[in-house]
């Protein structure tokens, strides 16, 4: 067997679980399933294709890659400059609209209106980048060997880490700070967070910067890998909330290892049963998920 | 005795139109122990809630130490000084006791925070025992404790519960009402609803009767509690024993 699937399920699981703990802290917190999630990888993505260029021309054209990355300083400065940029974008979409939904109507006029902000999003990637793809670099990287007959290239391993880094300290403030504890009381129980001194609205701003920032970070790195296309979102929206329910809703390191055993999963299907079947997979795990443990790996709540 | 938390009459409701207190008032002084009862529907649930800025206000005035607070937020109450624990789903389940506490100490300064948590912990041994545990594992009696704890913790100078005996057995309930002789003891206020009329009576100084969400009748507790009438019509009606002085 061709253990070259491990490092490809790695890379598709990171970039789902960190979309999925967005998704997830969406739903346990303000209580809906925000379908325009997907949206902010593209827009993430864009953010950061267009900081790195405007960092490249204030220094004067050309910047050299960091060896051996294909990448230079101005995408990292962009990378973080995209991420504060998309978890804005997520709190002025929820000031705009969900805020007043969250007021007035009931959850799923709230999911109703993330399928219409969704698509109005990314109308408006493809009416200002195109529909034709864009890349950060077009610099080949060579794969090398790890052993074990698998190959991955430093860009892969670099995300792969940043991934493991992001997720822990996510997790850390999640699980040892006041703000975490603020964020996992809103969730159980927002009026009784409100008594008990906690600013619901700060803790909500909080989760859209959060949800934002790691989408934005999961659509570099689609755009490191593959490439930048209006439609990455919605490609990945489902695989985001199959994992999400996998790992169970609300659980930060659910939300990972969903993220990893749906990419883990497409990965092993592409190599076994062919490319075709590769969508199917997220399908066929949320449902089996469902039917078998509808609370997921992880979740406290059903 | 300075009055430090004044309700004049408050309006409020779930719904817009809907008013269910109807203009109900309130004066609780400095170290008192205020009851509110009432038959079902009177609207004592929504009064407090709406003080603890759970429920909206239509009209009317809350002042606490003398300062408006109608208009402040929820969150904003605790920071002055008003706590409140409800009825149902008072403590975070999902949480470890010492994080219910450690939550509520947030608006404290960082140097006062464990300082308080142990003083909850000396106030209440039963929770300094379970610290680790998820507050939903606890028994009733000791879910209130905690809750009365985490609302104790920010050191306020009003606590309001809601219905503190709900669901509990009667030795329990019977400890609750002492945990909250033993809270105004130290120095805070407590306003309550009460179903529990005589138990409540029993370590309270004055008491409101609200009916249809206005004020029916106000007075003393031993007043109240000698008024064969008002026992009668609210109080539960029954034999009426003389009230426990020493319970006072």
């Amino acid at each position: 067997m061709n253990l070259q699937f491990l490092v490809d399920g790695l890379l598709t699981g990171s970039i789902v679980g960190l979309g999925a703990i967005g998704v997830t802290l969406t739903y346990s917190i303000l209580r809906f399933s925000n379908f325009a999630h997907g949206e902010f990888l593209a827009w993430g993505a864009y953010a950061a294709l267009v900081a790195a260029g405007v960092l490249g021309w204030l220094a004067g054209g050309d910047v050299a890659a960091i060896a051996p990355f294909s990448f230079g300083w101005t995408l990292i400065l962009a990378s973080v400059i995209a991420m504060v940029f998309t978890g804005l974008l997520a709190l002025t979409l929820d000031w705009l609209l969900f805020r007043h939904l969250r007021r007035r109507a009931n959850a799923i006029t709230a999911v109703m209106a993330s399928f219409g902000a969704a698509m109005a999003l990314r109308s408006l990637l493809e009416f200002i980048f195109t529909s034709s793809p864009a890349y950060f670099s077009r610099k080949l990287q060579i794969a090398q060997k790890l052993g074990l007959g698998i190959r991955a290239t430093p860009d892969q391993m670099v995300l792969i880490a940043a991934t493991a880094v992001l997720v822990t300290a996510i997790h850390l403030v999640v699980t040892r700070t006041q703000v975490g504890r603020s964020m996992r009381a809103v969730s159980e129980n927002p009026d009784l967070a409100r008594v008990a001194g906690i600013d619901v609205g700060r803790i909500v701003a909080i989760t859209w910067m959060i949800g934002g920032g790691l989408a934005c970070f999961a659509g570099i790195m689609v755009g490191l890998l593959v490439q930048i296309r209006p439609y990455m979102g919605l490609d990945l929206l489902l695989p985001l909330f199959a994992a999400a329910i996998l790992g169970g809703i609300g659980s930060i390191p659910g939300a990972l290892i969903g993220g990893l055993i749906v990419g883990l999963a497409e990965a092993l299907a592409v190599q076994t049963v062919g490319a075709e079947w590769r969508s199917a997979v997220a399908f066929v795990l949320l449902i089996a998920m469902l039917l078998v443990r509808p609370s997921g790996l992880m979740g406290g709540k059903s | 005795m300075s009055s430090i938390l004044a309700v004049t009459d408050l309006v409020s409701g779930y719904e817009p139109g809907v008013p269910i207190v109807r203009g109900a008032s309130m004066t609780v002084e400095k170290g008192e122990i205020v009851v509110i009862l009432g038959p079902n529907g009177a609207g004592k649930s929504t009064f407090i809630k709406s003080i603890a800025g759970l429920v909206p206000k239509v009209s009317g005035s809350v002042t606490l130490g003398g300062s408006e607070i109608s208009a402040l937020p929820a969150h904003r109450l605790v920071h002055e000084g008003l706590a409140f624990v409800p009825q149902t789903e008072n403590v975070f389940a999902l949480m470890s006791v010492e994080d219910n506490l450690l939550l509520a100490a947030g608006i404290l300064p960082k140097s006062e925070r464990a300082g308080r948590l142990d003083a909850m912990y000396e106030m209440f041994a039963d929770l300094a025992r379970q610290k680790r545990l998820n507050a939903g594992r606890l028994s009733g009696g000791q879910r209130q404790m905690l809750a009365v704890a985490r609302a104790l913790m920010v050191n306020p100078r009003v606590i309001m519960l809601d219905e503190p005996s709900a669901g509990l057995s009667p030795k329990l309930v019977e400890q609750v009402f002492i945990d909250l002789s033993a809270v105004r003891k130290a120095g805070v206020t407590v306003v309550l609803v009460e179903q529990n009329a005589r138990a409540a009576l029993a370590i309270a100084d004055r008491a409101y009767i609200l009916a249809e969400g206005r004020n029916a009748h106000e007075g003393a507790a031993g007043e109240l509690w000698n008024d064969p009438a008002i026992a009668a019509l609210y109080l539960g009606g029954g034999k009426i024993k003389s009230q426990p002085e020493a319970a006072r």
